[in-house]
């Protein structure tokens, strides 16, 4: 099954970000076998997948390190495949990295402004404002070091600060890892609040099946390196082997 | 949204337990981690910790105090003076004792002084206060010393020149040990490459000080950069492995490049700095000569230190304020994690580049203030316990702490000329006994002594370099639900 066989449900025109093709190598060993990707403006698209599938790979390609053997990643209608990471992440796309990382030395308020330091400093209390509006926590917390936040406040700060460089695309890497139900729960509130009120495009790595599936609008499901099922989020949901696969015993 | 953003109590439990070791790690020993606080009353715990310190003051001062020697007929004579010991004991007893019971207060949680005492200083000024006593200090020392030390004003004025190379080599190196993160180990390469610029060109182009010392910090930013490409990809151990043999290969080419740099005959005859073309000698055109004062070899000691101070304090004001600057930030972050630095659009290349250089430019004035001191150099002067001591600096000051730095060079420099005057020792090991020998023994037992006690350096705390300032604060009415996007 490819993409290809659910295109009445994706949006028309030319994609945010699409990934055609790719494949990468970590050394001799394959990680992505030709994937297949689309994210159109205003969309929240989840690519779900078991451990090892490659998600975080195809995440990390997309940002150029490893970069795709072969294949194109396009954004905006520019070809990113062999551009270096820090080019590619001047270009209004921001990632909250796996594991959050967080500046651990640094305090919350530090950790937003390296968020900005690529961006015009005119704009920065505006955005101060509105992530400290989004996570009030980050607000309470902002003279704390990024290391002495619990688990959640450090997710909260990575997106936070993701969004303090004005991006288009937001990519979000397992921002449930590690965390309490409540607490993904109000963290994928907030993806959901902005996609309505600023339309920001996001596309989400999720292990969390069910929660990624029910917030997107579209998902993909990856194993072993292929894009294997696509679908919008409710169809996805509902299908027997995402659910036989993904959800047994694991809805929350 | 009301339910998910407002910061409910069940927020709390996620993770809280699995954290909290990481995040006491992350906080260092810092006051709001710190166990639980001891049973035992203010009155008894001021009472302990006063008899702590005191024993302490008796076991430091035995030598200084207790046992005297003096000079007397055939030799040394051997005297007690148990009453100044005594004294000085009392003194750090009730010294303590007042400052445990009514300044350290016993409200705040605490596991023992040392601990104490960080939190103390984390929550006041200190460190900004100390600054600014030692600058005052550092400013008024060349007065201070020829009006209370006269008889050994040169030799003081000597020592603090010394100490303040090794307090700008320590803030050069903050750069990229401290703030950037890479561990360089052949710093003394830089310090080379400025003094051997600053050298040759001298005596080569017949140039002043003055003309040479830019010129020779942009040759040591160059080097800087040349060390910088290879070792892009590098971090911790391996970077410390390359680093140290690019020291190693400046001080062998210098070595062994005989037309050029003289080999180890080194470079003599480096011209001495001059005040606006006065020189710091008797007779005709000199400094004494032009303002009509008599001449003093101490004269040219003083303008040494004065422009020794003015680049260390050059080097801390650039530090200072780079730290506030995006480049600055970098480098912390860089030091913080590199895959979040680029996750960020940072260019770590070139992140890591102007690290190498700005230190290396600092090295490269500190050599070229070194070379036209001596007026000598040879390979000799740039082996790797210099980097080795300069790295020492920064480690035992803090890393990434500029006071830090400044309070260590004074330990370590100050501390191995002080070991040098120990004859006291005598007493106890005997006639015999030549504390010089043993000096870098009791030095290395001092550091360890240091380092496990304050495993993160003398100064570990590290100031924010941004903050949210209060007049621009978000009123409550503006983060309400609702408002804005």
């Amino acid at each position: 099954m490819s993409a290809a066989q659910n295109i009445e449900t994706m949006p028309a025109g030319e994609p945010l970000l699409a990934v055609r093709g790719v494949e990468t190598f970590y050394g001799k060993i394959q990680a992505l076998r030709g994937v297949d990707i689309e994210v159109h403006r205003g969309e929240i698209v989840t690519l779900i997948g078991a451990n090892g599938a490659g998600k975080s790979t195809l995440m990390m390609t997309i940002c150029g390190n490893p970069q795709a053997r072969t294949g194109q990643i396009v954004y905006n209608g520019q070809d990113i495949t062999s551009l270096p990471t820090h080019d590619i992440m001047s270009m209004s796309i921001a990632q909250s990295p796996e594991g959050r990382r967080v500046f651990p030395r640094m305090t919350v308020m530090e950790n937003l402004q390296m968020g900005a330091i690529l961006e015009d400093e005119k704009f920065f209390d505006e955005d101060l404002r509105k992530v400290f509006e989004l996570f009030p926590r980050l607000k309470e917390r902002r003279a704390q070091r990024g290391g002495t936040l619990s688990g959640g406040e450090q997710q909260m700060l990575a997106i936070g600060r993701a969004l303090m460089s004005r991006p288009k695309l937001l990519l979000l890497d397992e921002p449930s890892l590690g965390l309490a139900p409540l607490v993904v729960k109000q963290i994928f509130e907030v993806i959901r609040e902005l996609n309505a009120n600023e339309g920001l495009t996001v596309f989400l790595v999720e292990q969390n099946a069910f929660h990624a599936l029910r917030l997107a609008h579209r998902g993909y499901v990856m194993v072993n390196g292929a894009i294997t099922m696509a679908g919008t989020g409710r169809e996805l949901l509902a299908r027997d082997e995402v659910r036989s696969a993904y959800l047994e015993g694991g809805v929350h | 949204m009301s339910d998910m953003t407002s910061p409910s109590a069940a927020d709390h439990p996620e993770g809280a337990e699995r954290l909290s070791e990481e995040r006491r790690e992350a906080m260092r020993g810092e006051p709001p981690f710190v166990e639980a606080p001891t049973t035992d009353s203010r009155l008894v715990r001021s009472l302990k910790e006063a008899g702590i310190t005191a024993g302490l003051v008796a076991l430091l001062t035995l030598f200084f105090f207790l046992f005297r020697t003096d000079i007397a007929v055939g030799g040394l004579a051997l005297s007690l003076d148990p009453v100044t010991w005594i004294v000085a004991i009392a003194i750090a007893f009730v010294g303590r004792f007042l400052l445990s019971f009514f300044v350290f207060a016993g409200e705040r949680p605490s596991v023992g002084g040392w601990k104490k005492v960080a939190a103390a200083t984390a929550r006041w000024p200190i460190g900004k206060a100390l600054g600014a006593i030692l600058l005052l200090v550092a400013l008024t020392l060349p007065f201070l010393l020829s009006t209370f030390l006269p008889s050994q004003n040169r030799y003081l004025l000597d020592l603090a020149i010394l100490i303040l190379t090794y307090v700008m080599l320590g803030w050069g190196l903050n750069i990229v040990v401290g703030l950037a993160g890479l561990l360089d180990l052949g710093y003394v390469a830089f310090y080379a490459v400025g003094a051997y610029s600053f050298a040759l060109l001298a005596t080569n182009f017949d140039l002043g000080f003055w003309v040479c010392l830019p010129m020779a910090g942009l040759f040591a930013a160059l080097w800087g950069i040349v060390l910088g490409f290879p070792v892009l990809r590098l971090r911790g151990d391996y970077l410390a492995i390359v680093t140290l043999a690019f020291g190693e290969i400046i001080r062998v080419v210098l070595l062994n490049w005989y037309d050029f740099t003289g080999g180890p005959n080194g470079v003599l005859g480096i011209p001495k700095p001059t005040l606006f073309g006065l020189e710091f000698s008797r007779g005709e055109g000199s400094f004494s000569d032009f303002f009509g004062i008599s001449y003093s070899p101490v004269q040219r000691f003083v303008f040494l230190y004065y422009i020794i101070l003015a680049l260390a304090l050059l080097t801390n004001f650039v530090t200072m304020r780079m730290r506030k600057l995006p480049v600055g930030r970098a480098w912390e972050a860089l030091r913080e994690d590199e895959i979040a630095c680029r996750s960020l659009g940072i260019n770590t290349v070139n992140v890591k580049l102007t690290a190498f250089a700005t230190g290396a430019m600092f090295g490269g004035f500190a050599g070229s203030f070194f070379a036209t001191r001596q007026g000598f150099i040879s390979p000799e002067s740039f082996t790797f316990i210099e980097s080795a001591i300069i790295l020492a600096i920064v480690v035992l000051g803090g890393l990434g702490s500029q006071l830090g730095v400044v309070i260590a060079s004074v330990v370590m420099i100050g501390g191995i000329e002080l070991l040098r005057n120990l004859t006291g020792l005598q007493a106890i090991f005997g006639a015999g006994f030549d504390p010089t020998q043993y000096r870098m023994l009791i030095f290395g037992l001092a550091m360890v002594l240091i380092m496990v006690w304050k495993p993160r350096g003398l100064v570990s705390t590290r100031s924010p370099s941004a903050v949210y300032k209060e007049k621009k604060t978000i009123g409550a009415d503006l983060v309400a639900q609702g408002e804005g996007h």
